[in-house]
Order: C-alpha cells, then sequence, then structure tokens
C-alpha cells in the first residue's frame, strides 16, 4: 500500500486548551464591572491538554486511550474545530467527519428529508451535492417510507442512523470515532462497521477513542495515551498499552 | 478524486489572518448552510399554525388601528393620513428589534451547535436578519392595502426604498453581533437591551411627529441611528420623495460603522463562544 508521508493530515504542535473558570460564577454586568474595578476577579485554571504533540498521517489509525478527564475529547473537539487551542496550533488537512456528534442541528419538526439538506450543510457539503447522493442516504438510512415525515415521528434509532447516514456518506479524509458507537439495531451495527472497514481500506485516517483497550490495539497500530492532559506515551499500540496496564494495575 | 484533492478543506489554527476576513471566507464557503437556516426558520415560524402568516399580518394592523385611534383624536396631529405615517414607523421598528433580538437569542440557542460541531459563528445573526426581511415582504402588504384605502400615492421614490432597507438591515447585523457577542458572556445583557429597546421606541419619532421637538434640540436626532435610519425609510413612502443627502450620509455613515464594528468584535471574540455558551 502506497502511503504518502510527505504531509502529515493532522498536525498538532505544542497544543494548550485551558478552561477558565471563574473562581466564583459572575453572573451579572454589574458584579462583573465591580469586580474588575477591585480587581478581584480569581479564576481557576483548568489544562485540559498540556502542550500535546502528535503528527497523523494519511491512512493512520491511531488509538486515543486514558481515564475519564484525560483530556481526549478535548482533543477530538480541537481537531475537529470546535475548540481552538488557547497555545501552540493545529494543521488539519482535509475533510473531517466527526461521528461524535450524529445529527448535529437536527430539527425535529422539519421532515427527514429537509433534515438531511440541513444537516448536510452544517457538516459543510453543498446543496448540490446532497442532491445527487440523496437517494443512497436514505436508502442507507432505510427510511424510505418515512423521510417525508416529521423527525418527531422517528425513534431513536431513526434519527440516529438517518445522522450516521448522512454524516458517512462520502468518503471522509479523516473520521473521528468516539468509543463503540452503537448505531441502530444489531443489522444496522453490523452495516456501519463494514461502512467504516471500507473507508480504512480506502486511506482514511482513523482517530479511535475508547476505554476498550483489547478493541483498540486489535484496530490501531499506534496509540496516544493520555493522563490530565499531558500524553504519557505515543507509539506502538501493544507497548503502550502494556505501560499502561502495568501501570494501572 | 483528484477534484475532490483540489476543494479539500484545509484547517490551520496557526495562520496568521484577520478573523474578520477568514469569516468573510469561511462564510462564502457554508452559503448553502445560511440559506437553509433562513428557510428553515421561515418554516419554524409559519408551519406549525395555519394563521401564522394572517397573524404577522394582522398584528401591525391592528396595533395601528389602536394607535391611531389614540393618537390621532388625543393629541391632534397635524400629519395627514396617519395611518400611513405610523405603519411605516412601525414597520420599520419590528424589522429593527426583531431582527437584533433574534440575532443575540439565535447565537444562545445556537450554542448547543457550536459546541458540537464547527459551523462559521456569524451565520446565526445573518440567519436573524435575512428572516426579517423576508418577513419584512409580508409587511408591507397591510401598508399597501391602507395605502390603496387612504388613496396615499405611489411614487417613483419607492424604488429608493430598497437602499433603505440595506443600510436599515446592515445597521441591525451590526447591532445583532454586537449583542450576540456581549450576551455569550453576560447573559443580562438580554435583558438590559428590552428595556433599552423600549427607551429607544419612545426617543425616535416612530408614533410621533418630529416637530414636536423643540426646534434647537432636533440637531441632536442625528446622534440616534435609528432616527436617520427611519427617515430614510418613511421618506419615500410617506411623502414619495428622495430623502435628502444629508440623512443619506449619516444614514451610511451609521449602517458601515455599525456593521464594521460588529463584525470585528464578534469575529475577534468568537473562537472563545465555545468554551462559554
Amino acid at each position: 500500500m502506497e502511503v504518502q508521508t510527505v504531509k502529515p493530515l493532522i498536525e498538532i504542535e505544542n497544543v494548550s486548551v485551558r478552561y477558565r473558570v471563574p473562581h466564583e460564577k459572575i453572573f451579572s454586568l454589574k458584579e462583573y464591572a465591580i469586580r474588575r474595578l477591585k480587581r478581584s476577579i480569581s479564576y481557576i485554571d483548568f489544562w485540559a491538554l498540556c502542550e500535546i504533540n502528535l503528527k497523523v498521517y494519511q491512512g493512520e489509525l491511531i488509538g486515543i486511550i486514558g481515564p475519564n478527564g484525560a483530556g481526549k475529547s478535548t482533543l477530538l473537539k480541537v481537531i475537529s474545530r470546535v475548540l481552538r487551542p488557547t497555545k501552540g496550533h493545529i494543521k488539519v488537512r482535509g475533510m473531517v467527519a466527526p461521528l461524535l456528534e450524529l445529527g448535529a442541528g437536527f430539527d425535529f419538526e422539519l421532515t427527514g428529508r429537509e433534515n438531511i439538506f440541513l444537516n448536510g450543510t452544517i457538516l459543510g457539503f453543498k446543496m448540490k451535492d446532497i442532491a445527487n447522493r440523496f437517494d443512497r442516504i436514505v436508502d442507507f438510512a432505510e427510511l424510505k417510507d418515512f423521510i417525508d415525515s416529521p423527525l418527531r415521528t422517528y425513534s431513536t434509532g431513526m434519527v440516529a442512523r438517518l445522522g450516521f447516514a448522512v454524516a458517512t456518506d462520502v468518503k471522509p479524509d479523516i473520521l473521528i470515532i468516539d468509543e463503540i458507537f452503537a448505531v441502530g439495531d444489531k443489522e444496522f451495527q453490523k452495516k456501519s462497521i463494514e461502512r467504516i472497514e471500507g473507508f480504512k481500506g480506502k486511506g482514511t485516517t482513523i482517530l479511535f477513542v475508547s476505554h476498550n483497550l483489547p478493541q483498540v490495539q486489535s484496530m490501531c497500530k499506534r496509540i496516544i495515551w493520555l493522563e490530565h492532559g499531558v500524553s504519557r506515551a505515543v507509539g506502538p499500540a501493544k507497548e503502550v498499552i502494556e505501560h499502561y496496564l502495568r501501570e494501572n494495575h | 478524486m483528484w477534484k475532490q484533492r483540489v476543494t479539500m478543506m484545509e484547517y490551520d489554527s496557526g495562520l496568521k489572518r484577520s478573523p474578520l476576513f477568514s469569516e468573510l471566507i469561511e462564510l462564502f464557503r457554508y452559503r448553502d448552510l445560511l440559506y437553509l437556516m433562513t428557510l428553515t426558520s421561515i418554516k419554524r415560524r409559519y408551519k406549525r399554525s395555519t394563521l401564522g402568516i394572517i397573524w404577522s399580518l394582522l398584528g401591525p394592523l391592528l396595533t395601528m388601528a389602536v394607535l391611531t385611534i389614540a393618537f390621532s383624536n388625543l393629541f391632534r396631529f397635524s400629519l395627514i393620513n396617519y395611518p400611513i405615517y405610523l405603519l411605516s414607523g412601525l414597520i420599520f421598528w419590528n424589522l429593527f428589534t426583531q431582527t437584533t433580538q433574534d440575532a443575540m437569542n439565535s447565537l444562545i440557542w445556537g450554542g448547543n451547535l457550536l459546541r458540537r460541531i464547527y459551523v462559521p459563528r456569524t451565520v446565526f445573526s445573518i440567519t436573524a436578519i435575512n428572516t426579517g426581511l423576508i418577513n419584512l415582504f409580508l409587511a408591507f402588504i397591510p401598508l399597501a392595502i391602507i395605502m390603496l384605502i387612504l388613496r396615499h400615492p405611489f411614487r417613483p421614490a419607492l424604488f429608493f426604498l430598497p437602499f433603505a432597507i440595506l443600510l436599515i438591515a446592515m445597521f441591525a447585523l451590526g447591532v445583532g453581533l454586537i449583542l450576540s457577542t456581549m450576551s455569550v458572556f453576560f447573559i443580562d445583557v438580554v435583558y438590559i437591551y428590552q428595556v433599552v429597546i423600549s427607551a429607544w421606541f419612545y426617543l425616535t419619532p416612530i408614533i410621533y411627529p418630529r416637530d414636536i421637538f423643540p426646534a434647537q434640540y432636533v440637531w441632536y436626532m442625528n446622534f440616534n441611528p435609528l432616527y436617520n435610519l427611519l427617515e430614510l425609510f418613511r421618506v419615500p413612502i410617506y411623502l414619495g420623495l428622495i430623502p435628502g443627502t444629508n440623512t443619506i450620509l449619516a444614514a451610511s455613515l451609521w449602517a458601515g460603522i455599525s456593521l464594521l464594528i460588529g463584525f470585528w468584535v464578534f469575529t475577534k471574540k468568537a473562537d472563545e463562544f465555545a468554551y462559554r455558551i
């Protein structure tokens, strides 16, 4: 397999993310003004990520492990451009499909059809592209008979299927998966895993967050281990997981 | 495959580009989203109740009827065709207040989206303005009917209106962006603005004639941006004239300043929104 290694798809350089929480929550403008004058605003700085460095190349499968609150989700948010790093910088080349947020912006009063377009444009697609792919999306989500009913009449599984179908219809350059995404029933789960396996074969870069260590080890070649926002180790899956287990047991 | 590479997105947080400029580029890229969000907000407004459209037509008419009865008899204003004077003022006022308030509320509502996925942050405010402009066309229907009933002439000066509306929209967008930015950090702004708006209503000659002010104070009206913008909107409808050069200049200046400051402040702070909302 030819992997283009000239330019990494994701370059994370010294990225730090700070959540600044006011010591006591200031609700009002007046209170803020008074405290500002008195210079008595105290913050608790919480570094969710601290000087993370990572380069991810095309076609790589990277696992992200670590205990709760280690900064895994924050890292994914930085990569999917929701949070801008407080320090350092990040460069992402290519289309990112964040499977952590299926169906962002779904409006339950609108029909399935309208929501495919709305959600699709939120993900950054053009309406023309969505129109061309519309039938395929509906087929995959198995919602042909319901596509003109309002979303509020859908079951949770149907909504999830629709979200997955829109987000994964085009092969993304970078796929972000948080935990084991369990979408819909058994059969649909099988279908969605097949689709992701297909992307893998075609050179999509995958970032995979999970607590299921055996699964991560079997899927990913390389792993980054985060703890308290610090990168503890980056390296081959087996080594990092062994190190991780030694320390956590 | 290669074609897809060309249109490939690239995101570089280290890029030294002005946030205002980047936002404009992103807005262009997400123009289809802007269109769909406007459509959705119109649908949301009119879908649920079949009477939705009728209400939005009747609302200003009823307000106008009540105020006409109250003021034209009580104060005996020296205004001919007072209902048209009043209704054009109210339409202007509704456009400004609805769009600015919508812009603010939709960002707080949209916060849910901003924490989950990237979209250009100004889409919420711009959607609010677009929606207001579409509602404006509906509001012109009762105005036209009243003008026909009162035999008020339709003059060619009405062709000036699109320009007036453009300036009003620019001004409202700027104010909306500033308010949205402030409300992310201090939710009080939402309530303060309501108070400001009701005071502003009475400081602007919407329901009363401008002459009510003593002549030496009229000049101070230039400090009220809504005064010049209102004149720009009302003069072609009510007097059938193109507004004076001074009015046009002052209104353009206010619109430009507001939009520039609004965009600048908003885009400068927009990266903090996801942390705050």
